[in-house]
């Protein structure tokens, strides 16, 4: 079980988090025009890389609030955790 | 026979405390402080199983963890347990005890015709014999061997022992209370950190309650004694005994158990029986200590053999003598302190050392005890079928390949030594990887992963003066990181003997015709033959080797088999050890059980249950309940011998009639507020948001990004910039964590907050020609007529005192209402609602009703929002802007959402108009086709029509649009029907909604 760092109320258990998927996918704006193909890259493909990953966590259990963290997805390492209008 | 093999005056038992126990259905009497092994010894019972595949008899080998034999079947308590490790349970009075895979008895079992058959079961038998025919496994093969191969008998009878949970952090977690532990431990606390120290034995002091050691002028014992009394006064420091940490995961979480109630004789009824901990540690020093492995020779698991130091443990805390004329045989010096311990307790033991002659200070002190001592012996098998009664020994040849004599000595008990392995079973699970030490022949953990340490034995330092000194001194380090503080702690002055070298000798050659069995794995009954034919047969991996010898599986997890398996696989192969690597350690280190494991979530307990305010009066109404989700719901209101579907007509029935009242507090609800509100609902519903009046409603759709319907609702407007949203009770958690999604991820700019109030707020639907005449008398100060409160129109309410939200929404399709209250007063809401409607006549429906209702009104539901659909498929493309953009809009364009034979919702009644169609049912044209029959939809919501009074169903099927009129089959496989329906609109009672807007 990780140990994650809410960037909001500090260290806490996964048991309290949600995973959110990639972190990194930005929605296509409200009444723009989207190709197919930019639109099926937003709502289906996602990288599945090895290594270091950014992610959504939401915490339901805690604050609700959304945030990123920069997870190793081979030893779980959780490099940093920041809030969602912060880079991370 | 009366513990004749008991030592006066020695080991830690209480002899004031006799205690009667069990074993096989004969009494016998141990000691308070005893194992079921050491009492069992002392009563001098060595036979106490078969082994596995052979059946061979079998007999106590460790005197812990280590103990690869004695799996029993235990009764303890009232209630029974298989594969029980007999040298880890305590000895309780009223401890029943039985030897388990043998048939009729241990004494004489059937089963051990395989142990001469031996040649029939060689290394993967069972993958090459059982393999074929398939049809086999199931009738002949498996019966076959779960029969003759069985371990313990697991209880059909519901567990009633109550098992716990408990989550702690800490700054230090230290495992194990050897000397390394202990002082680990001691200099952290000191540090003022906040230590767990976790001790898998009843009592603390690991090594040093047996090693002949001072450690500043006391004996390790008292040593210890002193250190523990004084941590227990340290407010940051837990001890724990009777405690094993078995699994090391990610981010140091590691998992304990404690056995808290299993040696108790009178166990109070909330003390559970193991307690199973979630231990978060800033830092873990592992001081696991080592394991004595055993040297291999012929017949060596004949009872009556053992570990050197297990020999030692059973005299020294337990004061059992494990036999009178026994055999030291060792590659090693340890073992000498069990030969002189024999000799303290007047019994002659004579040492077979592999070395030659020489010097050191046990070997010189055993000497000067007259200790009889051969160098360069080895023991080549051991004789005697249930019980040792001599050993064949040899005189080594220079090079140990072979014999120069051989003779044969009368003895009880051989007694063997082939040095130490290191405990690396949690540093390995921690990700450490492990680096092979050519000094003491094994692995030891080499790079940390996670923030741990190994220190002691179980990091392959033997001598107590180095572990005291590196233990002290990391438990002092890693302290200091996290508190910032150090005291330094003198390090104490230590006694103990020096030990020359080990010799590298691990099994003793088979002398010329010779064909015993020499087993490296008891536990699975490997021999040295097997692993030598998996090799022949072309097996490498030492993964496929274990797998296919089964070499280090089961519960042992090769504690005592592994590195000589490992040394064999080398030498065949003419490796060495560190080629042939090691395989994975996994938790449990030893076994748990699954109560443990489960805990206190069992059962009711298994999730929390929500209830509405209104619950008690539901149970008092003889609601049969239903499970939604977490929530209980009453699914209907049982009257006489009413059957589930004569009570939800009789309800559905009522509200069509008269007017009903249903608990809808289940639903999920959401508040939203902030100045943006509308924008926000007008991106998240499919339809228009943005010009909704105050103390209005409006249904909505809202849909994923793929475009499929996630969920409806209705959300009112409360005021300028305050809506109140509601959700489906399934989907109630989802749409708030999509809600947040969106407003904290993708349109932070919108000015808005939104927070659930399911809670907060009892709910009732009132529902039926009669619902106004209710609410009128409900609110008899409001205007609740259809001009002042129209269909979709809200108002707030004074409810005696207290105040109300009412909608007049509808889900059954009736006139009707749904009032809010604080949750508080849910229940005396329901209570003035049901008095006020007796002369309605009304009644309570339950979830079942309230199907019927919106299922023959055509209304979707979860059955047909059920991640499949788009707002098409289930008629709601109305509700589809064409004009705004909204979330999942794009998705809409896809060419298959608009093809022209698109699923659509329909509606079904069979033409019996008698038989009710099995939800699930497929749609096809041809009953009789070929299977696969192409299937051309699925019955999604069944109802017995109250208006019609016949079957009705919802489903949805391709080309709906062209099929109204069409006649197909309903087939259910799974209930064996198949029912001709007609193909009807899905709005089967009032086509216009003219009774929602009377
Ligand atoms: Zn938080």
């Amino acid at each position: 079980m990780l140990n994650i760092k809410c960037p909001h109320c500090g260290d806490r258990s996964q048991k309290e988090f949600a995973y959110g998927g990639d972190g990194t996918v930005k929605r296509p704006e409200l009444n723009k025009d989207v190709s197919d193909k930019d639109w099926d890259n937003f709502v289906y493909l996602r990288k599945s890389p090895r290594g270091k990953h950014i992610e959504l966590w939401h915490h339901i259990a805690g604050c609700r609030q959304w945030f990123r963290v920069l997870r190793d997805t081979v030893t779980h390492e959780i490099y940093k955790t920041s809030k969602i209008d912060e880079d991370i | 026979m009366s513990q004749n093999f008991r030592i006066k005056g020695e080991g830690l038992i209480n002899r004031d405390e006799p205690i009667e126990f069990k074993f096989n259905r004969k009494k016998y009497i141990g000691y308070k402080g005893d194992t079921l092994a050491s009492a069992l010894l002392a009563n001098g019972i060595h036979l106490i199983g078969r082994s596995f595949k052979y059946h061979r008899p079998r007999g106590f080998f460790g005197a812990g963890v280590d103990e690869p034999n004695a799996k029993m079947q235990v009764e303890i308590n009232g209630h029974s347990e298989p594969n029980i490790n007999a040298t880890e349970i305590e000895l309780v009075e009223g401890l029943s005890a039985t030897s388990q895979n043998c048939w009729p008895s241990v004494e004489f079992d059937i089963g051990a015709i395989n142990n001469f058959l031996n040649k029939f079961f060689p290394a993967g038998f069972y993958y090459k014999t059982f393999m074929w025919p398939k049809s086999f496994w199931y009738k002949v093969y498996e019966p076959f061997i779960r029969k003759a191969a069985g371990l313990g008998v697991a209880s059909l009878e519901k567990d009633k022992e109550r098992y716990e949970h408990k989550y702690e952090y800490c700054d230090l977690l230290v495992t194990g209370s050897g000397p390394a532990g202990l002082a680990g431990a001691y200099s952290a606390a000191k540090n003022g950190a906040k230590v767990i120290l976790a001790e898998d034995k009843p009592r603390f002091g690991g090594s040093l309650l047996t090693d002949e050691v001072t450690i500043d002028n006391l004996s390790g014992k008292a040593w210890a004694d002193k250190i523990i009394s004084e941590l227990k006064e340290m407010p940051n420091v837990v001890l724990k005994n009777r405690s094993q940490v078995f699994g090391y995961y990610d981010h140091n979480m590691t998992v304990m158990f404690e056995r808290t109630g299993d040696h108790l004789e009178k166990k109070s009824k909330y003390t559970p029986r193991q307690r199973l901990w979630y231990i978060r540690a800033k830092e873990v020093l592992l001081s696991t200590g080592s394991i004595e492995r055993p040297i291999v020779f012929g017949n060596n698991d004949t009872p009556g053999v053992f570990l050197s130091a297990a020999a030692k443990e059973y005299m020294k805390v337990y004061g059992v003598l494990i036999g009178k004329k026994p055999i030291i045989f060792t590659n090693n010096d340890s073992a000498y302190e069990t030969a002189i311990e024999f000799k303290k307790n007047a019994v002659e033991p004579l040492i077979l050392d592999t070395r030659e002659d020489q010097d050191s200070e046990l070997i010189n002190e055993a000497k000067s005890m007259n200790i009889n001592i051969k160098f360069s012996y080895a023991v080549i098998a051991a004789n005697g079928y249930k019980k040792v009664k001599s050993a064949t020994i040899g005189k080594l040849n220079k090079d140990k390949t072979n014999f120069e004599t051989i003779e044969t000595i009368d003895c009880d008990s051989i007694c063997v030594s082939g040095f130490w392995t290191p405990t690396v079973h949690l540093a390995s699970q921690s990700g450490n990887k492990l680096r092979f030490d050519d000094k003491i022949d094994a692995f030891v953990p080499d790079k940390s992963k996670q923030n741990e340490n190994s220190i002691g034995a179980s990091n392959g330092t033997f001598t107590l003066k180095e572990t005291l000194k590196s233990s002290f001194k990391i438990g002092s380090e890693v302290s200091k990181k996290i508190t910032k503080k150090e005291n330094l702690i003198q390090l104490p002055n230590t006694n103990e003997r020096k030990y020359s070298s080990h010799d590298k000798f691990w099994c003793s050659p088979l002398p010329k015709g010779k064909h015993y069995k020499r087993f490296v794995d008891f536990q699975n009954d490997v021999a040295v033959s097997d692993i030598e034919v998996a090799l022949r047969e072309g097996y490498r991996s030492i993964e496929h080797v274990k797998r296919y010898t089964t070499l280090g599986m089961a519960t042992d997890q090769g504690r005592t088999s592994n590195l000589n398996g490992l040394q064999l696989v080398a030498n065949v192969e003419k490796k060495i050890v560190p080629q042939v690597g090691h395989t994975t350690f996994r938790p449990p280190f030893t076994p748990i059980t699954i109560g443990t494991i489960v805990g206190r979530e069992i059962g009711k307990e298994y999730m929390p249950t929500r209830k509405t305010p209104m619950h008690n009066w539901h149970q008092e109404n003889n609601a049969v309940w239903v499970d939604a989700g977490a929530w209980k719901r009453p699914r209907y209101y049982k009257r006489g011998n009413e059957t589930l579907l004569e009570a939800s007509k009789r309800e559905a029935k009522n509200v069509r009639e008269h007017v009903g009242i249903c608990d809808v507090t289940t639903l999920g609800k959401i508040d939203i507020k902030g100045p943006d509100s509308a924008e926000f609902l007008n991106r998240i519903y499919t339809n228009a948001w943005l010009k909704l009046p105050i103390g209005k409603a409006r249904y909505g759709v809202m849909l994923r990004e793929d475009g499929i319907v996630m969920d409806d609702g209705t959300t009112t407007r409360i005021s300028e910039n305050h809506y109140h949203m509601t959700t489906t009770t399934a989907q109630a958690a989802n749409v708030l964590s999509h809600l947040e999604y969106y407003l904290q991820i993708v349109w932070p700019e919108l000015n808005v907050n939104v927070v659930s109030t399911t809670e907060q707020w009892a709910g009732a639907a009132i529902a039926g020609p009669k619902s106004r005449d209710v609410l009128t008398k409900l609110f008899p100060k409001l205007d609740v007529s259809n001009e002042k409160l129209p269909f979709m129109g809200y108002m707030k309410g004074d409810l005696f005192g207290v105040k109300a939200r009412i909608f007049r929404i509808s889900f059954s399709g009736e006139l009707a209402y749904e009032v809010n209250i604080k949750s508080d007063y849910g229940l005396s809401m329901w209570e003035k609602i049901i008095e006020i409607g007796e002369e309605f006549k009304i009644q309570p429906y339950g979830t079942e009703a309230l199907s019927t209702l919106r299922i023959e009104m055509g209304h979707v539901a979860g059955p047909e929002l059920d991640g499949r659909t788009i707002p098409y498929d289930v008629s709601l493309e109305g509700l589809v802007s064409k004009k705004k953009d909204f979330i999942g809009k794009r998705s809409l364009e896809k060419e298959a959402f608009n093809k022209e034979n698109r699923q659509k919702i329909v509606g079904l009644v069979p033409l019996d108009k008698k038989s009710s169609i099995p939800e699930g049912s497929h749609l096809v044209e041809d009953k009789n086709a070929k299977v696969p029959n192409p299937k051309l939809g699925h019955v999604s919501s069944s109802c017995w029509s109250v208006e019609k009074n016949n079957p009705f169903s919802l489903a949805i099927v391709k080309d709906g649009k062209n099929m109204i009129g069409k006649k197909l089959y309903a087939i259910s496989p799974l209930k064996n029907t198949v029912i001709e329906v007609e193909i009807i609109s899905s709005h089967y009672v009032d086509h216009e909604g003219k009774r929602v807007r009377s």
